[in-house]
């Protein structure tokens, strides 16, 4: 601390000083170690996609290991491919329809004032602040006792369904931020040059919103491809992807499921980033 | 608005002045295909639910219910399943701790001093999502485990109680706080984001010392973040039963989250006791957003 004791005329209190220390370095390392840390198992996965295990992937066997033989095969495992493939397509569908239900209601929510509008922002809070497993139970009891009266069994569609109302809320929140942090001089502008209300909004509004959306439908489709309480409760003999890891947890998981599972990560972070470039690039320099 | 709108709201001004339109039937034509869906794919299975948790059992017939009003389900259930009840609250309350201790340094880091490196940042804490949930938390079992380095060497500094990390609390909460530590930084990140840098200077200007300055200024600033990231972690967390079924034992370590399932998968005629349980855990959190938000002063909430 020679910085601190040269000068004579101002000598900053221990306090400052710990603060500065706190403010320049404490935070960041700590934060360092934080994100180590949120990667430390997603390491482990990828490690142990390489092992050349007998019977459970579960110890390191340095005969044969590291091997690439689960990459170059990655449905080699029974079931893994198809209950990837079923996870894709009930994401892409809960996404959509999640997506386009919850824009709506944000713009009904921010935009307008009525009857109801309080009941209408509990309404779409309360899912969020309400457990998974309470989520699932309720939704298993219905679909057992009520809509199976119609025909609706368990499987690929209940979970879509699930999937569709647990999103529901986090694109609401998501998209309503976003309307709410948008300058509404920007719309007074345009009408001021004589554009229509379709045309503000087609050319004003919903260009300024548009990142929300995209943001919102990419939680939706990370919650709904990361679930695993709702689902486990709902599908009945389908299988999505968490749920293959979880049941096949008992008997081994197979690498194959480790080589998806680092392979979907990387493929995430890779459409993050050439997101952000497109971003970037179409920014006015 | 709501508390948690923070999580998705990385930029933003105050909101301007309300821009609200009124007398239309525009905004029920907006609401209807959401709301109907919230309707009858939430509100009516409550009410089923419900329902559910007041049915009798049929005596000589097991597995089969009649309508009823029964409440002792609920005080039997309560009683019998009080341990695990206990346990969901504290687990989660450390887990939010810890979240919470971890969180905050990792997003004023974010927000005042990563620079350029915030986007990546970013990236860093939502991308380990996409391995699924559940391979990571076996990750950390066998990280944990006996033979595993964590463990290995905690024991040969004997420090650790007991010798065994899986199949103890201590590994419960890990797992609980590992998983959700991402709801806890992205909502604290974005109200930190939001704090203008210049008022945490005008403290240190006003001759405040580093601590006065961050309880005074810098915390309240971030306090709808921290209540939002709280109730995000807090929630999942006290519901879950994943963390304790592969990272705990079978014995001392089930949460309600564990009884719930295997009331309703496990036990026949366990139906009515599940939905009691369930429902009572959804009363507790939702009485605990309300008090928490209230007491806090913020009227984000809606």
């Amino acid at each position: 601390m020679s910085a601190a004791t040269q000068g004579t005329a101002y000598r900053p209190s221990t306090g400052r000083r710990i603060q500065a220390w706190f403010a320049n370095r404490f935070a960041l390392i700590v934060a360092v170690f934080v994100l180590l840390y949120l990667f430390v198992p997603v390491a482990y996965t990828f490690v142990f996609s390489f092992n050349n295990y007998r019977k459970s992937n579960i110890t390191w066997n340095p005969e044969g290991s590291p091997t690439l033989k689960h990459w170059q095969n990655p449905c080699g495992a029974p079931g893994v491919c198809d209950s990837l493939v079923k996870s894709l397509e009930i994401g892409a569908i809960a996404t959509l329809a999640a997506t386009v239900l919850g824009t709506l209601l944000a713009f009904a929510l921010v935009r307008y004032k009525f009857v109801g509008r309080g009941t209408g922002n509990l309404l779409t809070f309360i899912p969020m602040a309400t457990p998974e497993i309470v989520l699932g139970a309720s939704l298993l009891t219905i679909f057992v006792q009520g809509f199976s009266n119609v025909g609706l069994r368990l499987g690929f569609w209940t979970i879509v369904i699930a999937h569709i109302m647990f999103c529901i809320s986090f694109v609401v929140v998501t998209v309503k931020a976003r309307l709410q942090s948008l300058d509404p001089r920007l719309e007074e502008a345009a009408q001021d040059l004589y554009a229509g209300p379709g045309s503000t909004f087609w050319k004003v509004t919903f260009p300024l919103v548009l990142p929300g959306i995209v943001g919102a439908a990419m939680l939706a489709f990370s919650l709904s491809f990361d679930d695993f309480i709702i689902t486990n409760f709902v599908s009945g003999s389908e299988t999505t992807f968490p749920k293959f890891v979880y049941v096949s947890y008992l008997r081994g998981i197979p690498a194959q499921a480790n080589v998806i599972g680092f392979s979907m990560f990387v493929i995430a972070v890779l459409l993050v980033v050439l997101g952000q470039m497109i971003g970037n690039a179409r920014k006015p320099k | 608005m709501s508390a948690l709108a923070h999580i998705g709201a990385g930029q933003g001004a105050p909101a301007g002045p309300d821009t609200a339109k009124r007398g239309s039937w525009m905004p029920y034509l907006l609401l209807l295909p959401g709301m109907l869906w919230l309707i009858v794919f939430f509100v009516v299975p409550l009410v089923q639910l419900f329902t559910v948790s007041l049915q009798s059992k049929f005596p000589g017939y097991p597995g089969y219910y009649y309508r009823d009003l029964n409440f002792k389900n609920y005080w039997s259930a309560l009683t019998e399943f009080a341990p695990h009840f206990g346990r969901s609250l504290l687990f989660a309350g450390l887990a939010t701790f810890f979240a919470f201790c971890l969180a905050y340094p990792l997003a004023y880091a974010m927000a005042f001093k990563a620079g350029r490196w915030r986007g990546l940042m970013m990236i860093c804490i939502i991308a380990p999502f996409f391995t699924s949930f559940i391979l990571r938390t076996i990750a950390w079992r066998q990280i944990l485990a006996d033979e595993g380095p964590v463990a290995k060497t905690l024991n040969f500094l004997h420090v650790l109680p007991g010798g065994h990390i899986t199949e103890t609390w201590m590994a419960v909460v890990a797992g609980l706080t590992y998983n959700f530590l991402p709801f806890m930084v992205l909502p604290i990140y974005a109200s930190l984001e939001r704090a203008d840098p210049r008022i945490i200077e005008a403290g240190g200007d006003l001759y405040a010392n580093g601590f006065t300055t961050f309880r005074t200024v810098t915390l309240p600033m971030s306090m709808p973040g921290v209540l939002a990231g709280t109730l995000l972690t807090f929630i999942p967390a006290a519901g879950d039963y994943v963390n304790a079924e592969l990272l705990g034992s079978d014995r001392s370590t089930k949460m309600v989250g564990n009884v719930i399932e295997s009331q309703f998968f496990k036990v026949p005629g366990g139906y009515p006791t599940a939905a009691a349980l369930s429902f009572t855990l959804m009363a507790l959190i939702l009485a605990l957003v309300f008090v928490y938000v209230r007491k806090f002063g913020t009227e984000e909430l809606l």
